[in-house]
């Protein structure tokens, strides 16, 4: 086996025979005589006083164990901002909030309970858009603002609805305009949608007699929720065990912890019982948090040949009723407010803002795919102005090793990677010189539009991320590791990363694929696209500290210095004599000499990983380091649109993504399509309709469409591989960066085939012709 | 308690004993009772198709399907295909990825092949309409499928 | 998941039915008539509809009839929507419905229940609605064939415990020249904007319209308007829709600007298109 003989290669999945057989199992797969039932009342109003709550029918159920409502959760929950009830208190903030929870013997029975609570509200007037929550005399959702607790770096604004202001000043604002030849602005929106992931949301909770908490959970964050159930309901740590099964997908909605003290709540109202919280999809889609809309204020001033000068950015974000990782969302959306755009002059406030409407929570991108649909909009509609090739005006732009991003970051080559890379080669595969817009006959016309993306991943400065390697006695190896497998293949790639540098086969390397707290090192949150980055370096930490192991041990075995061992295929061997060789096997539980005596013990690797050199941002003008690297590519989208009625074909869609070092490219790829396919969804059709009382006309997927197997282009996927020194084997994060400049890419592929300016979506054919017609709405 | 009626199912060729209320909704039945938790709920509401089974050979959403409605008749969920070519060519061209929506495409897959050996892309695309996948760009999906119908026959195995 | 609980029959004939129905009517029971019940089940699910009692009529013989006989297409009420189009006796009735919901849905989906649904598009009512079919309906008093004009008026309109058993066509009309479209909003998979079936008989068009309105409907007075076509298209269609019967619906499928907008594309399309046909 030769160098990078799994690295860079196609590995299959290595859990792709459970997935297409059903053994995979899921939270909710599991049942057992004795397991009880949770289901939740939710709230029908999007803002209403709860003014009694009559659990009394409920109770007289024959099935009926144990009915919670918000009076049972005396404390306020929250990421940054302690700003949420478990169960709703006083009051309901959003269409669909958690009011009230029965435990009963069957799911039927939970379901029956459920539905004979009695709840009796008065309507409050609702705050149903971004735009009437910052109105003067808005009607307040957090009368209490002020006295939240609050955590670094959040910081809401009393007697209002911001939850939080990121704010960005840098440069000098009056000599960028002063330098500006040409101007534009205009406004965009983005609505409010779902992580739709295909498996609802679902946990399982029980307390043992002895005070062990277990808890199983479809979460991307099984050591946070450790920790909070730990904190909010005073818990030994080492007492809670959380395990996390494969994920049915998650893209982000499954990172924020809520239901799981629900779930736990519910058990210790049952003596500590086995409770299974069962999520139906219009929970899932209303009550669970959601993914965070924007409404977006963009100026650009450019000199005449296209150099941009000044960037002045409102990003208001719809956190919705409560602050969750909306806050953080928006100090990302601040972090990248320009896009990977090289602007010396930038001023930006991005805003959490509170309305009566589902809340939001990290969603693949993390506000980038929200900011760069308007950036990426801007861009174009100034290459108009200024008659240039709007790949052109990019290229002209592109962020690079030297420039400084919006928190003042020194971009180096290995951080940044080469966005003009991804535009040269996007140009090609593309066509791009034949014509952004082609007419085909009298009805048909042809366009495609361009959309960038850039994204650096902001964690917790601190985050961190282990990994244990143990061996088995026919030499292979188990890699214990706390990162989730959502779907994204990260335990592919990780068993890839560790069967490299041991040169070992992949079919040797067992990853393990349920998370358990208690015997999993652990993982931060499998979040942001970090786990290859971040779980990668810390396997390759444990991989080096087994070989020196192997090594010494080794050397007495095999009566040489440690240095002159090399190990490889399964083997510790003489460098200049592979010949001579002890195989793994024979040192997994110590090596033995003929004559009986031992040597070594259990090998047993350990390697970490924390984050370095990140920082805090000043909160005046958001100078600081965010994140350790950032990802950059080009993307693009080619309709055919019939100019009659505004009905559209999705051709063809193109991403060109700097990569660092792909691991898989297989993987990678369809994880990148997956998330262009995603983007195309957002932006051709998704988005919760409200009423004018805030309430969501699409609970579900009868209402609520998604792209489909027969909606969908011909995918076109490259990679630039600039490496990431510190990331393992170069790579960088990739994960999410798929779906961030794909609905810029679709709105500018259809502006230029309608020839106006198309800015907001989603774009539905009828949402086109309004916009086309002028309308506001 | 309610009114549960015992009844016998048929899956994967196998007669099985249930206990069931008759407003039990097949999906239920066959994942809380039978222990076959291929078939997924995504919906409940006949929206995504993660939760298809095969009832006499066609496809049917098991959550808008009666349990007591099958008997009688041949029930074959995901755990009823032995390593088949459609699910060898899921593994073979990363059709998967987190895996819920996966036993879905696949019974959909499955009795396309067997009922068409050489379906046109038409007639792939309404067969799979129903079916809703989250992760992926469905291409993947359109791959496998595709690879196995070019293989001269459609999968008559299991 | 249902939250109540209800009884489930299987009768084998329609007498045998009927009777079950009103037994079960007369002991408080609410019973239901029950086919491919995709409906059924999942306005159950979300207390949407109650009874303590389905009466799945699927495995009656008369229900499940699809042939012809002499002249006529015959086809059984418990027929599934895959079970027509691969048949494809009547094309017109193939294409509405293979635009309706998904194929595993109409693998499970019945034309009875479609048409008898509380849903109010009903999409493939139209078909029937342009070929001008005979219902046979059950009851009480045995066996009746009635006009779908007479039966069918925005709903299907059945006396209690009737059971819609059969559609009856006159054969001639599968071979017409017709036209059907379906618009949405987006997703091809979805209710309608709206739905338009026509076809052309002795040189006049028919057609019928879902989604534009609250229910289904064909009206002889709006074919009359846009077959004069001594007329230019738009002024008929201009006059057509003075006679629609109720309000173009304005909901989350579509505003009711850009239905009527989409509408009279729509029917530009079809008028142009079964003009040019001969």
């Amino acid at each position: 086996m030769d160098e990078s003989m799994i690295v860079g290669k196609n590995h299959l999945r290595v859990d792709a025979w459970e997935k297409v057989t059903g053994n995979a199992k899921f939270t909710n797969d599991y049942t057992a005589p004795g397991l009880l039932f949770a289901r939740l009342v939710t709230s029908p109003f999007a803002h209403a006083k709860i003014k009694s709550i009559d659990t009394s029918l409920a109770l007289k159920l024959p099935g009926t164990k144990a009915v919670l409502t918000g009076q049972h959760f005396p404390f306020l929950t929250g990421s940054l901002l302690k700003d949420r009830p478990v169960l709703a208190v006083e009051k309901v903030r959003y269409h669909g909030e958690p009011v009230a929870v029965v435990v009963a013997k069957s799911d039927h029975e939970a379901k029956l309970a459920a539905e004979a609570i009695q709840v009796e509200y008065e309507p409050l007037p609702v705050v149903n858009t971004v735009l009437d929550a910052l109105a003067e005399g808005a009607p307040l959702i957090h009368e209490n603002l002020g006295m939240y607790k609050v955590v670094k770096p959040a910081a809401p604004e009393p007697n209002t609805n911001i939850a939080h202001r990121q704010k960005i000043r840098k440069g000098n604002m009056e000599k960028g305009w002063a330098n500006s030849e040409v101007v534009v602005e205009a406004s965009f929106s983005y609505p409010k949608s779902d992580h739709a992931a295909m498996e609802t949301r679902c946990i399982r909770a029980q307390i043992s007699a002895g005070g062990n908490v277990t808890i199983y959970s479809a979460s991307q964050s099984p050591f946070v929720i450790k920790k909070l159930i730990s904190r909010y309901f005073n818990v030994d740590a080492g007492k809670i065990t959380v395990h996390t099964p494969f994920v049915g997908g998650s893209f982000g909605g499954k990172a924020a912890v809520c239901l799981e003290f629900i779930a736990y709540m519910a058990s210790k109202a049952v003596n500590g019982k086995e409770v299974k919280l069962v999520i139906s999809r219009e929970q899932d889609m209303l009550s669970a948090p959601c993914h965070i809309g924007l409404e977006a204020k963009v100026k650009l001033g450019c000199t005449k040949d296209g150099l941009i000068q000044a960037a002045e950015l409102s990003y208001w974000f719809d956190g919705g009723a409560y602050a969750d990782q909306g806050l953080a969302i928006a100090r990302a959306g601040a972090v990248d407010c320009t896009g990977p755009y090289h602007i010396e002059n930038v001023w930006c406030d991005s805003l959490c803002v509170y309305t009566n409407r589902p809340y939001a929570t990290s969603f693949r991108g993390f506000g980038h795919s929200e900011l760069m649909f308007a950036i990426e909009r801007a861009i174009d509609m100034m290459a108009k102005k200024l008659n240039i090739d709007p790949l052109v005006l990019r290229q002209k732009n592109a962020i690079r090793a030297g420039n400084t991003t919006p928190t003042q970051v020194v971009l180096t080559r290995s951080n940044i990677g080469s966005l003009i890379k991804c535009l040269s080669r996007l140009k090609e595969i593309i066509n791009w010189d034949e014509g952004a817009r082609i007419e085909i006959d009298e009805n048909k016309v042809r366009a495609k539009g361009i959309g960038c993306l850039w994204k650096a991943p902001t964690s917790a400065p601190n985050a961190t991320s282990g990994a244990v390697l143990s061996f088995n006695n026919d030499g292979s190896v188990n890699l214990s590791i706390g990162a989730v497998e959502l779907g994204q293949g990260t335990k592919t790639v990780l068993a890839q990363i560790v069967a490299e540098r041991l040169k070992m086969d992949m079919s040797k390397v067992h990853v393990t694929m349920e998370v358990d707290t208690r015997t999993n090192p652990e993982h931060w949150k499998t979040v942001a696209s970090t786990a290859t980055f971040m779980v990668g370096n810390a396997a390759l930490e444990a991989v080096k500290d087994v070989i020196a192991q192997l090594r010494q041990v080794g050397s007495v075995a095999l009566r040489c210095s440690p240095e002159q061992l090399e190990v490889g295929y399964e083997k510790v061997y003489l460098k200049h004599n592979p010949n001579i060789f002890i195989e793994i096997k024979d040192m997994a539980a110590g090596f033995m000499f003929p004559n009986g005596n031992a040597v070594g013990g259990q090998l047993i690797g350990r390697g970490n990983f924390i984050m370095q050199h990140l920082s805090h941002l000043d909160p005046t003008t958001g100078r600081g380091v965010p994140g350790p690297t950032w990802t950059v590519g080009a993307q693009a989208i080619e309709i055919e649109l019939d100019k009659r009625d505004f009905t559209y074909k999705i051709l063809r869609a193109a991403s060109v993504i700097d990569a660092g070092k792909v691991i898989n490219y297989k993987t990678a790829e369809s994880v990148t399509m997956g998330g262009m396919c995603m983007g195309l969804s957002i932006a051709s059709q998704e988005g919760f309709q409200f009423d004018s009382n805030g309430l969501v006309q699409n609970p579900n997927f009868r209402s609520y469409k998604l792209m489909r197997l027969t909606d969908i282009p011909e995918y076109i996927v490259e990679f630039v591989e600039t490496p990431q020194i510190d990331g393992p084997y170069g790579a960088r994060g990739l994960g999410e960066h798929g779906v961030i400049g794909i609905p810029g890419a679709l709105a500018n592929s259809l502006s230029i085939a309608v020839g106006g300016e198309l800015n907001r979506l989603p774009l539905t054919p009828e949402n086109i012709w309004k916009q086309v017609r002028g309308d506001s709405k | 308690m309610p009114e549960k009626k015992m009844y016998n199912l048929y899956v994967n060729d196998e007669e099985a004993s249930v206990v069931a209320r008759p407003s039990d909704t097949l999906l239920h039945v066959l994942r809380d009772q039978l222990g076959l938790t291929g078939a997924k709920p995504g919906c409940e509401n006949g929206d995504c198709d993660a939760c298809t089974v095969l009832v006499d050979g066609k496809p049917i959403k098991s959550c808008l399907m009666l349990a007591i409605e099958a008997e009688g008749k041949h029930v074959k969920t995901i755990e009823g295909l032995k390593n088949t070519r459609i699910q060898k060519a899921f593994v073979e061209n990363w059709a998967i990825q987190c895996g819920y929506c996966t036993p879905g495409f696949i019974m959909n897959g499955f009795a396309l092949l067997n009922q068409h050996s050489n379906p046109d892309s038409e007639t792939i695309n309404d067969w799979l309409s129903g079916n809703l996948c989250r992760c992926m760009g469905y291409a993947e999906i359109k791959a496998a499928i595709k690879s196995v119908m070019t293989s001269d026959h459609a999968d008559k195995s299991s | 998941m249902i939250s109540f609980d209800f009884d489930y029959y299987q009768p084998c004939s329609i007498a045998e039915a009927v009777s079950l129905y009103h037994q079960l009517l007369a002991a408080g029971k609410l019973p239901i008539y029950y086919a491919g019940g995709t409906e059924i089940i999942s306005m159950a699910r979300m207390n949407q509809l109650f009874t303590k009692a389905v009466i799945d009529i699927k495995t009656i013989p008369e229900c499940n009839v699809l042939h012809v006989e002499g002249s006529k297409l015959v086809i059984g009420s418990a027929v599934t929507l895959t079970q027509i189009e691969e048949s494809n006796l009547f094309p017109l009735l193939s294409e509405v419905s293979k635009r309706t919901a998904d194929r595993t849905s109409r693998n499970k989906m019945t034309i009875g229940g479609n048409i008898s649904g509380k849903l109010m598009y009903r999409e493939t009512v139209l078909p029937f609605l342009l070929a001008d079919s005979q219902l046979v309906i059950a009851g009480n008093n045995g066996f009746k064939t009635v006009s779908i004009h007479e039966a069918f008026n925005e709903r299907l309109h059945l006396q209690s415990g009737e059971i819609l058993v059969q559609l009856i066509t006159e054969q001639s009309y599968s071979t017409l020249p017709f036209k059907t479209v379906k618009k949405t909003k987006q997703s091809a998979i979805d209710y309608p904007l709206l739905t338009l079936a026509a076809l052309k008989k002795d040189g006049q068009i028919r057609a019928a319209f879902s989604g534009v309105c609250r229910f289904p409907f064909r009206l002889t007075e709006i074919e009359k308007e846009i077959s004069q076509n001594q007329m230019v298209v738009d002024e008929r269609i201009d006059r057509a829709l003075k006679l629609f019967p109720a309000p173009i619906l304005d909901d989350i499928q579509g505003s009711k600007e850009y239905r009527e907008f989409v509408l009279r594309n729509t029917l530009v399309e079809i008028i142009e298109w079964l003009e040019g046909v001969s």
